[in-house]
């Protein structure tokens, strides 16, 4: 038996050496840390927003024509007496997607973690740019007041869907919104630059500023996740905003792009957007899946299984992300011929993400598993994931997409990817790497009645709208019951809705929780999970620059439960008196 | 307060995949974004023309190629004087640094303020970007591609008045490299646009 | 509600039907497992004094399954889908006979355009009824789907049909009625406030009901355009 390995290489600052004015420290800082922390607040309450509006919009499909507790607060041209209109309920519909989709998942997955973990896990001061990486963070908490202002203007908020299909989107004759529609694209571009200027920060960061030893066959999987989820960004959002542009031009300038009155083609807005749109559902996907594949690893105590299978698969999952965009698009009109390649290339790319979940379960195998809070979520996000997963692939085939797009089946896809998948990775992310941000832990127990109440409503609320989607009934639709195939679906309707109710609650009671913990929870020691990456070397929290000496790299970063180790963890930076294990 | 931030030349990182400093890398990651923008507006462009069921005016019928051709020269030319500009400070010549930097600037507001002429002489002859989609194409790609040589321009004179200030050295002198990139990235924007616009 | 399909009114839905339901049994088996499979392991290799978790970084032959089966099975369902998708797409499956029905959606109306007496789409003698879509059983027919103002969504459950109405488009779709009875067209593509309530009436009749049916809209058509 080896001796043990002796302490981590790199030092970390442990003392602030020149002390800074309140605001250039918490306010206007360009501390990776301090930017990442800024985005997690500002995108929890717009997580609350979102999940605010699902509960109103759900609140119409539940109890329809019942006024809206509180409704009586919004005025006339959304809710008279309360109960929702035809005309909100579109607004309602379009901005939960909105909010939730721009607002609160991709900023979480990307603007939280890939600013505070790229440098401490590839070992560095900071990023390439810290003060774009600044003016990107105060971009971002612009837009979302832009986006979330245009519920005050005349005509309301815009109500075409999160997916602004022209002429609806370009017309304010025929959405009978004007001023909410344009807010909402400004927002949106400006959101676009503020996407940017964090991706070429990531990008250059990664690239050139890895600690001696961190080869890229040795950075966590969190780290290979965000890089190319901000290669992807990098590539789509621009396209996004040519279109944006061109649905701004059509609505205030006359152009005519999507408009046929002179030859504009509303199918090229959906080409434009679904370009952006399909790869941005894989930066929705691809953070959270490194978040777990690095929980599961040390929740189970073994190196990840398949290493450079999981790299290879997201590289994959990226690459194949930009040739399915037509698959939003079978019923649009678009050539059949069309229709059929996309078709193959979405049935492809379901392949890399089952590698990914069955990599996911090797790693559990043979594992000594703790069923610590984040790996609860963890493990959450694959078994939800797989269901979402395993949804896609009806919808991957064209002809039984004829039946079932548009309808609640793809909204259960949806939520099972973007909640069951993201969020509860998100969760698993804010609850393991809350010690190391604020020095606090969150009670174990208290963290373990948010997951189980969060699973089972989750649950609850989205497997039933499989059988909705099958029944025929079609998305963004106010009152089902004008259609007498859905005659009978109003009692599912109506368990939906409170068990999304008590979703809501339960988020709530984590954001308790979350600020609770802030204050009160017991001071966390560096390394509570005995987890194997660098950050765990560091102070909890760790302080401005990170390590006055960077650290060198030795291992690669899942070496738990090594033979010849007493611990059942080795960090990366452990000067090893080990052998290097033999096989890779 | 210390700075922590290193520039990647420093040998205290793992050596990097492409050798390039944080600053230039940073600038082709930003033009690889921006040559995504300028394809989702340019691809519009061409799938609306070439699907179009009544063939759209030939240039010469609306716009002025001569003129834009000789505009076309100009910032060409612009081009040249960037990379004399970068030439001069790689061999440590502050005097010809400045100069050559003055002449692309001053060349590119030329080239924005020749187009801005040509708009209004359109617009006088009632070409608007509500001209159909003839003219919503036309005046979207420009007037995008024009407000980036304008962003161009006013960043040349910031460099250039850095350069004034001798913050440039034969050994240190990474702004005037990345907005050469920018700059020659943005006349390459330009051949294409001109090319399918008024020539084809 | 009931975990099933709606009834199955057509040749074309048989086959989606079919389809759908191999997907089913595919991931169903597939679901079963990998989330047994998940909640075993947990049980399984939950810590334990004593246990040390197993030291490996994975296993090339168990890549090599599981990316070959699924890759197999995707193209597989890619070859049936394909031979489908193509049974009811393509231009080449459309029936050379058919009644054509001109469809123009609009906010918030279906109007159905009938081709007259000579049936045929497209002369003085069609006549347009709105919200109000029939033909006849066991025949196909052929929709030229338009729209007038934003993009709607042609969506009949039963028939399995659904064909998105884009404005500046006409969008050709076939289907044949294998039951009689009536249904409904419903709009599947947010298109504004009324969207929720933008249905019509269809009607699959009998081939003789639908004659005298017809012959009746004809003569009424004749004699209103005669006023």
């Amino acid at each position: 038996m080896a001796t043990m390995a002796s302490e981590p290489t790199g030092i970390p600052v442990r003392v602030e050496e020149h002390p800074q004015s309140f605001i250039r420290k918490y306010i206007f800082s360009t501390d990776h840390k301090v930017i990442g922390i800024q985005f997690l607040f500002t995108c929890l309450f717009f997580l609350l927003i979102g999940g605010l509006l699902a509960v109103m919009l759900r609140f119409q499909l539940g109890f329809p024509g019942a006024a809206l507790p509180g409704g009586d607060l919004l005025p006339d041209t959304m809710a008279p007496d309360g109960i929702i209109l035809p005309e909100f309920y579109n607004s309602l519909v379009t901005m939960h997607g909105t909010f939730m989709v721009f607002f609160a998942i991709m900023p979480l997955l990307v603007g939280v973690y890939a600013n505070y973990l790229i440098p401490v896990q590839i070992g560095t001061h900071d990023m390439a740019f810290p003060r774009l990486n600044m003016i990107s963070y105060w971009m971002f908490l612009v837009s979302g007041l832009v986006m979330l202002s245009s519920f005050w203007v005349i005509g309301g908020a815009s109500a075409a869907g999160w997916t602004q299909y022209a002429p609806l989107s370009a017309s304010p004759e025929a959405s009978g919104v004007s001023t909410g529609q344009i807010l909402w694209i400004l927002s949106i571009a400006i959101f676009g630059f503020s996407s940017l200027l964090g991706s070429i920060n990531y990008i250059t960061t990664v690239i050139n500023q890895r600690a001696p030893g961190m080869t890229w066959f040795r950075l966590p999987l969190v780290i290979w996740a965000l890089f190319i989820t901000a290669i992807l960004g990098l590539l789509a959002i621009p396209v996004l905003t040519a279109a944006l542009i061109m649905l701004l031009f059509d609505q205030t300038l006359g152009t005519t792009f999507f408009l046929p009155t002179e030859g504009g083609q509303p199918l090229l807005w959906q080409h434009l957007f679904w370009f952006f749109g399909h790869p941005e559902v894989y930066i929705l996907i691809l953070p959270a899946m490194g978040f777990v594949s690095e929980i599961i690893s040390n929740g189970s105590r073994k190196p990840i299984f398949g290493y450079k299978s999981m790299v290879f698969a997201i590289i994959a999952i990226a690459f194949l992300g930009f040739i399915v965009w037509g698959h939003h698009m079978f019923q649009s009109g678009m050539n059949p011929a069309l229709g059929m390649s996309f078709m193959i290339s979405t049935l492809i790319i379901a392949v890399p993400s089952a590698i990914k979940v069955f990599n996911w379960m090797g790693t559990i195998w043979g594992g000594s598993i703790r069923f610590h809070t984040p790996m609860l979520f963890a493990v959450g996000f694959v078994m939800l994931f797989a269901i979402g997963g395993f949804s896609g692939i009806f919808m991957a085939s064209s002809p039984v997409d004829i039946y079932i797009h548009d309808t609640y089946f793809i909204v259960a896809h949806i939520h099972y990817v973007l909640f069951g998948g993201s969020l509860f990775a998100i969760y698993g992310a804010i609850y393991y790497w809350f010690p190391k941000m604020f020095g606090r832990l969150i009670n174990e127990t208290a963290g373990r009645i948010h997951f189980f109440l969060t699973f089972v409503l989750f649950n609850l609320v989205f497997f039933p709208m499989h059988g909705l989607g099958m029944e025929g009934m079609m998305r963004r639709i106010y009152d089902p019951s004008q259609y007498e195939h859905l005659a009978d679906i109003q009692d599912t309707n109506t368990l939906i809705t409170w068990a999304a109710i008590g979703l809501f609650i339960s988020g709530l009671y984590f954001g308790v929780l979350f600020f609770w913990s802030l204050f009160r929870g017991k001071p966390a020691p560096d390394n509570p999970w005995e987890a194997t990456t660098m950050e765990w070397t560091l102070p909890s929290p760790p302080q401005h620059g990170n390590w006055k000496e960077l650290p060198t790299v030795y291992h690669g970063p899942f070496e738990y439960s090594h033979p010849d180790v007493e611990k059942d963890w080795l960090s990366q930076n452990e000067r090893p008196d080990v052998v290097s294990p033999a096989h890779h | 307060m210390t700075s922590h931030s290193v520039d990647a030349g420093a040998s205290r990182y793992e050596p990097t995949t492409f050798k390039v400093k944080d600053k230039k890398l940073g600038m082709w990651i930003f033009l690889a974004s921006e040559v995504m923008f300028f394809t989702g507006l340019i691809g519009s462009y061409i799938i609306l023309r070439w699907g179009a069921a009544t063939p759209w005016p030939v240039p010469g019928e609306v716009l002025n190629v001569p003129i834009t051709a000789g505009n076309t020269f100009l910032l060409i030319c612009s081009s040249v004087t960037m990379v004399k500009a970068f030439a001069a400070i790689e061999d440590g010549n502050q005097k010809m640094l400045k100069v050559w930097l003055l002449a692309t600037a001053i060349i590119g507001a030329c080239f924005v303020g020749v187009q801005a002429y040509e708009y209004t002489e359109l617009v006088h002859h009632g070409f608007l970007p509500s001209s159909g989609l003839y003219g919503s194409t036309f005046f979207t790609m420009t007037g995008f591609h024009g407000f980036h040589v304008t962003v161009g321009v006013l960043c040349l004179l910031w460099v250039a008045i850095k350069a004034f200030r001798g913050g440039y050295t034969q050994a240190d002198h990474q702004g005037v490299e990345i907005i050469g990139l920018y700059w020659h990235f943005v006349d390459l924007v330009w051949i294409i646009l001109f090319t399918i616009v008024y020539l084809i | 509600m009931d975990w099933s399909l709606p009834l199955n009114a057509s040749t074309q839905g048989v086959h989606i039907d079919n389809l759908f339901w191999l997907i089913f049994w595919i991931t169903g088996v597939a679901f079963v497992l990998v989330e047994v499979g998940i909640l075993w392991f947990l049980w399984r290799y939950r810590a334990r004094d004593g246990h040390k978790a197993r030291y490996t970084h994975g296993h090339i032959g168990a890549e090599i399954v599981w990316t070959a089966v699924p890759a197999v099975t995707m193209v597989f369902l890619g070859i049936y889908s394909g031979i489908i998708w193509a049974d009811i797409r393509s231009p080449d499956s459309f029936p050379d006979d058919a009644m054509t029905i001109g469809v123009v959606a609009k906010q918030f109306e279906w109007n159905v355009t009938y081709p007259g007496a000579d049936r045929v789409l497209g002369n003085d003698d069609d006549f347009t009824i709105r919200n109000r879509f029939e033909f006849p059983v066991g025949e196909p027919v052929v929709v030229r789907l338009e729209s007038e103002d934003v993009i709607h969504s042609f969506f009949v459950p039963e028939l399995r049909v659904k064909q998105d109405a884009v404005p500046g488009m006409t969008i050709p779709i076939w289907f044949e009625a294998t039951e009689t009875g009536e249904f409904q067209i419903a709009c599947a593509e947010l298109c504004g406030l009324g969207h929720y309530r933008m249905r019509a009436r269809v009607v699959v009749h009998e081939a003789d009901a639908f004659d005298s049916w017809y012959d009746e809209q004809t003569g009424a058509a004749l004699a209103a355009a005669a006023e």
